[in-house]
């Protein structure tokens, strides 16, 4: 998922225009070319772009435009079930998000600063979670929670699947994410501004809070936000680990579809496709202020 | 330098709060996980599908059953073909942002690149489903071209995964070979016409081997999702089409086989590690 992080492109050096480009008129190659650029950007919005204009269809059909409404955006906010799933992937990803930060970005730290035993074992284990199939974590998890209620049921506690179950779960491949983006800054992170801090005799805790702190501060958020988005596009781990009170958004949508379409959905997807967009803008304008 | 079993000491605390939290985490929430999946795969079931403490590898031995090898095969050939498709629209697709000279285009098109993707996977799966759907727009424009008399069956079958496994991968391949093609020094290539290679020799020779590295880590980067897929296949495939995700699911959620779904849970894994190291030995980057 970090793939989806763009690789800053290049400034073009400040030479005249390539000659062979300007020699010859277009040819099939370059045409094919951009025709290629064009069909995979039509390919990319063209089903966002329908779900958007549907939304909008005052009809009950894809296939045919009936007129300008806001009909489903009023049976959706009448929606009572959507609210609650609303309300419960906003709990799930907003704590896991909170849980996971601090965890990884303590390891982050330790990693970067010590050696010790196991210290490889630890990378191998953080890297994990990142690789391999939702499906079989999924299925991990839950025979993990099956297994602890059998055990907490024996010595008398009580545990089912639920919202708990659903947030140590996000948690557990949070934390992998969180270090690998805070990793990442801490590696060109400069330590002489430390050992600095120290000989003006800040103490390791001041040190860290005003020194090393705000320095990896937009590595921490950047993960964090990464988190947080992970968590909110889940399917598969939480249809594992939940039950019957943890439904989140996507799990709602996934029983919306298997029930049937409803141009509910439309609507869903355009707020939905809204506030991603809000959160990650606002996330590139952070960037850019850094 | 040194230290005196203080310091020593201090710095042992020291570790113990920085890496000790995550990694007691990690312990409890993901390699004990992984060992109880590890024993369920060698347990039996037994007759109402309690867990029978006896230790076999008939588990395994099962996965070679034609039944399942031929899900097992069909989905690595699905994930195949799927890492293929992206590879095919992709490659000239980064080559072009990658040769444009405006940095500010390139930067903008990879945003562009990004922003269907920041929307909810379940939902990109959905708008397939409605596209490809008997009332859906093709379908509508279609019928009232007058071009079909009956809906085409777009969906519930292989094709409609492969549209829906390509549009949920395609950047994954995409930005890594932008970022291989982007650092090729293309002064190579007017050394290769110097040396009278023709466009498709230079391209052959001397680009194409460059960008070896990002066409790798893409290959990986969407041959394992798609491998685990279960999203795509349940909401876009028909019956028939089911993959090593929807088997493992099954076999948990309805025919509550754990032992049988934990040995091919297992079988996943071990693939996805065996491509991940394949490509950490050829020198492809971890992520």
């Amino acid at each position: 998922m970090s793939a989806l992080t763009a690789p800053a492109p290049t400034a073009p050096a400040p030479t005249a225009p390539p000659a062979p480009r300007l020699r010859r008129p277009r040819s099939l190659t370059e045409r094919l070319l951009t025709g290629n650029l064009w069909l995979v950007f039509f390919f990319f919005y063209a089903p966002i772009l329908m779900l958007v204009i549907f939304s909008f269809n005052s009809g009950r059909f894809v296939s045919q435009w009936e007129g300008f409404s806001l009909r489903w955006y009023i049976t959706l906010f009448n929606n009572e079930a959507i609210g609650l799933a609303l309300r419960n992937s906003l709990i799930v990803a907003g704590v896991s998000t909170v849980i996971s930060t601090v965890l990884a970005t303590l390891v982050a730290v330790g990693m970067e600063r010590y050696n010790f035993r196991g210290k490889g074992t630890l990378d191998g284990v953080l890297y994990l979670p990142i690789i391999i199939p939702d499906i079989a974590m999924a299925v991990m998890l839950l025979l993990f929670f099956v297994q602890a209620g059998q055990v907490l049921g024996l010595i008398g506690g009580r545990f089912s699947l639920g919202l708990t179950t659903v947030i140590l779960a996000h948690v557990a491949f949070n934390i992998s994410f969180v270090t690998v983006t805070v990793r990442a800054r801490l590696a060109d992170f400069d330590r002489s501004l430390e050992e600095a801090a120290r000989d003006l005799y800040a103490n390791e805790w001041a040190t860290f809070r005003y020194v090393t702190l705000p320095l990896i501060w937009p590595g921490i958020l950047a993960g964090a936000l990464l988190a947080f988005t992970i968590s909110l596009d889940d399917f598969v781990i939480t249809f594992f680990t939940g039950g019957p009170g943890s439904t989140t958004l996507p799990l709602r949508i996934y029983s919306m579809v298997k029930t049937g379409i409803t141009p509910e959905i439309n609507a869903l997807s355009t707020l939905m496709l809204g506030a991603s967009m809000a959160l990650v803008l606002v996330s590139l304008l952070l960037q850019r202020k850094q | 330098m040194s230290q005196t079993p203080l310091v020593r000491q201090h710095e042992r605390a020291q570790l113990g709060i920085l890496v000790g939290p995550a990694a007691f985490y990690l312990l409890l929430f993901f390699v004990i996980p992984l060992g109880i999946v590890l024993v369920y795969s060698f347990l039996t079931r037994g007759a109402y599908g309690q867990l029978v403490w006896e230790f076999t590898l008939q588990n395994y031995v099962r996965v070679i059953d034609p039944l399942y090898l031929s899900i097992l095969w069909r989905s690595i050939l699905i994930a195949g073909a799927n890492t293929l498709l992206c590879l095919i629209f992709a490659y000239p697709f980064a080559y072009t942002i990658a040769r444009m000279e405006s940095a500010r285009l390139r930067g903008l098109l990879l945003i562009l690149v990004m922003v269907p993707f920041w929307t909810n996977f379940l939902v990109r799966t959905y708008a397939w489903r409605v596209i490809l759907g008997t009332d859906g727009p093709i379908n509508g424009l279609l019928l009232s071209l007058g071009l079909i008399s009956e809906p085409l069956p777009l969906i519930f079958n292989d094709g409609a995964v492969m549209v829906g496994l390509v549009y949920g991968y395609l950047p994954f391949m995409a930005l890594p070979l932008y970022a291989a093609i982007d650092r090729i020094d293309f002064s190579l290539v007017e050394a290769a016409n110097d040396l009278y290679a023709d466009g498709r020799a230079a391209f052959m020779r001397v680009v194409l081997p460059l960008s070896m590295p990002g066409v790798l880590a893409g290959s990986i980067l969407v041959f394992i999702p798609s491998l685990g897929a279960f999203v795509t296949p349940d909401l876009l495939g028909g019956s028939k089409t089911v993959m090593i995700g929807n088997l493992i699911q099954g076999q948990f959620l309805t025919a509550r086989d754990w032992p049988f779904g934990s040995a091919f849970s297992m079988l996943l894994m071990l693939a996805v590690l065996a491509a991940t190291l394949i490509n950490l030995r050829r020198g492809g980057r971890a992520l």
